[in-house]
């Protein structure tokens, strides 16, 4: 699907949703014949938005293959809400090995579809954060070297949700997780770690490297055309708010993928053979403490025991990010986005 | 037709010609100059339609192999010793999932120290990964196997490692012959997968299951592998006719008629063991050799068959289980737990050490003069002077 000039954006709590859109710029999800490749019935809480993603995702990839996909998964939350036996959640050719593998075998069903001489028939892998980030990070980096031809799949939820809300390479600095508990004269995360991977994907070459967040899915499901569109490693990072690991409420997650891209924390662009392209500027910048407070693993830089000085170097960060990707420039006169 | 080929060599001539369509691997002494023969192979179109695989580790190498295999490929990869060890946890995965990869090990001691010489510590180490473990005492059988291997994995579903003793057999260069393209093809059908990711009848394979039903899943699991006991007499035969040659099987016999005493055994050390059986059958004692093929699954009733009556065995092991002897020798043990057989566990050979004729003569008089005792475990060759200095040492700091 051709992205739209079309601008709508979320007002209050009022969804301006497909149905004021003309039949063929609306999102995939709203077309009756969609693949809906993952089905109602599994397992994830209300309002996870890692199940939200993988959705638009797949159904994005099964209509840009014309149903012709294979999936890897890697253990995590979205492997294990979609497959407890006997039931699955999956209406597509779906295979889950390990923890830290699945960039390999998505190399391997790759390898096998050519060797079958059915290259028509695409691979796409995905996997947590700590999936991708930390455990899978040596067969993703493989992956990416050999410019295999798969396209994967990060959803982001920031820690290792599966196993009961772990720090991962990817949590931001001072979130509570359970072993970074708000203790200590550092509460949480440290700062100063974690990995980028968007970048580190970049400096792989590879042909196509974006950034997406689940508050714009039309902008996702685009990503998800464009990436299929092309041939070799391909990596797509999602944003995908997790209400458990969070500490948010459930109906927050659009609204915290958001503001995360509002305030720069999470920049969304795409780049090109590790070279950016295209980034997706911040009509409305807000503050960090906007999304911060919003989620209970920040609660304790707030309040009378506060940590304003804590606040103040993640806001550095989300400044970092806004210079570097220069994500101000356009300024959008017309543009509300009131979250 | 025999020619004078390097073990690696004739085992890779011998996979190209059983059409892997995906192989996965990452080096490792002793196993290298099989998987460089194979890129080869690959890179001049003589095994094609066929990916090599460059893959960043063994981890990688067996998980892409899983990968290919779940999408309906022939698939083949080969590693050893630490390598092995890096794969341990993708081994269950794709066993657990039925995927039939076939592995060659060139066997070779683990570290630390490390150290690149053979022994069987490697496949000991993933001896309960659900692998079917097929262990060549010569290059020959090594080749023969690993036909047999494809035909074996594929039929049951079931991945199959072909053990095969570092340099000892990879880097010797003698006369094999490697079955001609027709023999294999004769023997090993296209490979036609039991389920396959498919856009067009779309499954879940590796689905999570639970405790309702994870005791059911490993019982039927475990079903399926004790027909490997069934279907290798019978691949083995299909070989014979096919080649008139005798390789593999579960379990065989050397000189075993009226024997009261046996050594049993595994891998390439067989050969100098049947030399000393030999000599010593020509001066009267009654020994003779049972050479264990299969490994896994334990072949118990071939083994208890071939060791029936006999008053002692001495299990030559090239690796052990610290506190329990050997993994060999508990597998005798339970076997013949039931018989008056004495049971001498032995280690020999490890991290390289060659098992010589002389040190086997030697160990079998001790044996046969009642000189070592079954209820210790025997080192063979064991250089007692360093050990006894270095035990003297640590005791003499402790007090
Ligand atoms: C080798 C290995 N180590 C640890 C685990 C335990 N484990 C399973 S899922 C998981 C965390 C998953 O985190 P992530 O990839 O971010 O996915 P999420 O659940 O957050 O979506 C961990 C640590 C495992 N299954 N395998
Ligand atoms: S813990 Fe988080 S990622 Fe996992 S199912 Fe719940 S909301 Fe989704
Ligand atoms: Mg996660």
């Amino acid at each position: 699907m051709a992205p739209t000039d079309l601008k709508l954006y979320q007002i209050g709590t009022f969804a301006a949703g497909n149905r004021l859109l003309d039949p063929g710029d609306r999102s995939v999800q709203a077309d009756p014949g969609r693949a809906s490749s993952i089905t109602s019935g599994h397992r994830a809480c209300q309002g996870c938005g890692e199940a939200l993603g993988a959705r638009f995702v797949l159904d994005a990839a099964m209509r840009a293959a014309g149903g012709e996909i294979v999936i890897a998964n890697a253990t995590g939350c979205l492997e294990v809400f979609s497959t407890p036996y006997p039931e699955s959640a999956w209406q597509l050719a779906w295979v889950h090995s390990l923890f830290g593998n699945v960039a390999a075998v998505a190399t391997g069903v790759a390898a096998a579809l050519k060797a079958q001489g059915r290259e028509h028939v695409r691979v796409v892998a995905q996997a947590g954060d700590g999936g991708t980030v930390d455990i899978g990070l040596g067969c993703l980096s493989g992956m990416f070297e050999r410019n295999d031809d798969v396209l994967f799949v990060c959803y982001d939820n920031q820690g290792y949700m599966n196993t009961g809300v772990q720090r991962s390479g990817a949590t931001p600095p001072a979130a509570r997780t359970a072993n970074t508990r708000p203790v200590g004269s550092e509460p949480g995360n440290v700062f100063g770690q974690g990995k980028d991977l968007p970048r580190i994907a970049m400096a792989h070459e590879i042909p196509y490297v974006a950034t997406a967040t689940v508050a714009d899915l039309r902008d996702l499901e685009r990503k998800v055309e464009k990436a299929m569109s092309l041939r070799g490693a391909r990596y797509l990072h999602v944003l995908v708010p997790c209400p458990l690991g969070w500490a948010s409420a459930s109906q927050d997650t659009i609204r915290l993928a958001r503001l995360a891209t509002q305030s720069g924390l999470f920049p969304v662009f795409e780049a090109e053979h590790g070279v950016v392209t295209a980034t997706t500027p911040i009509r409305r910048r807000v503050p960090v403490e906007d999304y911060l407070t919003l989620q209970g693993r920040f609660a304790h830089l707030f309040g009378p025991d506060g940590r304003p000085d804590v606040v103040a170097r993640i806001q550095a960060g989300a400044d970092r990010n806004i210079d570097r990707y220069d994500l101000v420039t356009v300024v959008d006169p017309d543009g509300v986005d009131h979250v | 037709m025999l020619r004078q080929l390097e073990g690696s060599r004739a085992v890779a001539e011998t996979v190209a010609r059983c059409r892997p369509q995906v192989i996965a691997a990452y080096p490792i002494s002793p196993q290298t100059h099989i998987v460089e023969a194979l890129s080869d192979l690959v890179r001049t179109g003589e095994l094609e339609p066929c990916e090599y695989l460059m893959v960043e580790s063994e981890f990688g190498a067996l998980s892409a192999c899983i990968g290919a295999s779940a999408a309906g490929s022939r698939t083949y990869t080969a590693t050893a010793s630490q390598g092995l060890l890096f794969m341990a946890e993708a081994l269950p995965n794709a066993s657990g999932l039925g995927l039939p990869v076939v592995m060659t090990v060139a066997n070779r001691a683990i570290g630390a120290p490390i150290n690149i010489w053979n022994d069987h510590s490697d496949a000991m180490s993933q001896r309960d990964a659900g692998w079917v473990q097929l262990f060549a005492e010569s290059n020959q059988e090594a080749v023969d196997l690993h036909v047999q291997a494809f035909v074996l994995a594929e039929r049951l579903s079931l991945p199959v490692m072909v053990c095969m003793d570092g340099f000892v057999l990879t880097h010797a260069v003698e006369e094999i012959d490697v079955p001609d393209q027709e023999v294999v093809d004769s023997l090993l059908p296209p490979f036609s997968p039991r389920q396959v990711l498919d856009p067009a009848a779309p499954v879940t394979i590796g689905a999570m299951v639970g405790p309702e039903a994870f005791t059911e899943v490993k019982y039927l699991a475990a079903a399926q592998q004790l027909r490997v006991l069934d279907e290798v007499p019978v691949i083995a035969e299909a070989f014979e006719q096919a080649t008139g040659r005798s390789s593999g099987g579960l379990v065989s016999s050397y000189r075993m008629e009226e024997a009261t005493i046996a050594v049993l055994a595994m891998g390439s050390v067989l050969g100098s063991v049947k030399d000393v059986v030999d000599e010593l059958r020509d001066v009267g004692v009654p020994i003779g050799v049972v050479a264990v093929s299969c490994y896994r699954p334990w072949p118990l009733d071939e083994v208890r068959a071939a060791l029936a009556g006999l008053e002692q065995v001495v299990v030559l092991n090239r690796a052990f289980a610290v506190g329990s002897g050997t993994m060999l020798g508990q597998d005798v043990r339970l076997t013949l737990a039931t018989s008056a057989t004495r049971v001498h566990d032995v280690v020999a050979g490890l991290g390289g050490r060659p098992v010589t004729r002389a040190s086997i003569r030697s160990l079998l008089a001790a044996v046969i003069g009642g000189e070592v005792d079954p209820d210790r475990l025997h080192f063979l060759d064991l250089d007692q002077d360093v050990v006894a200095r270095e035990l003297g040492l640590a005791l003499a700091k402790e007090s």
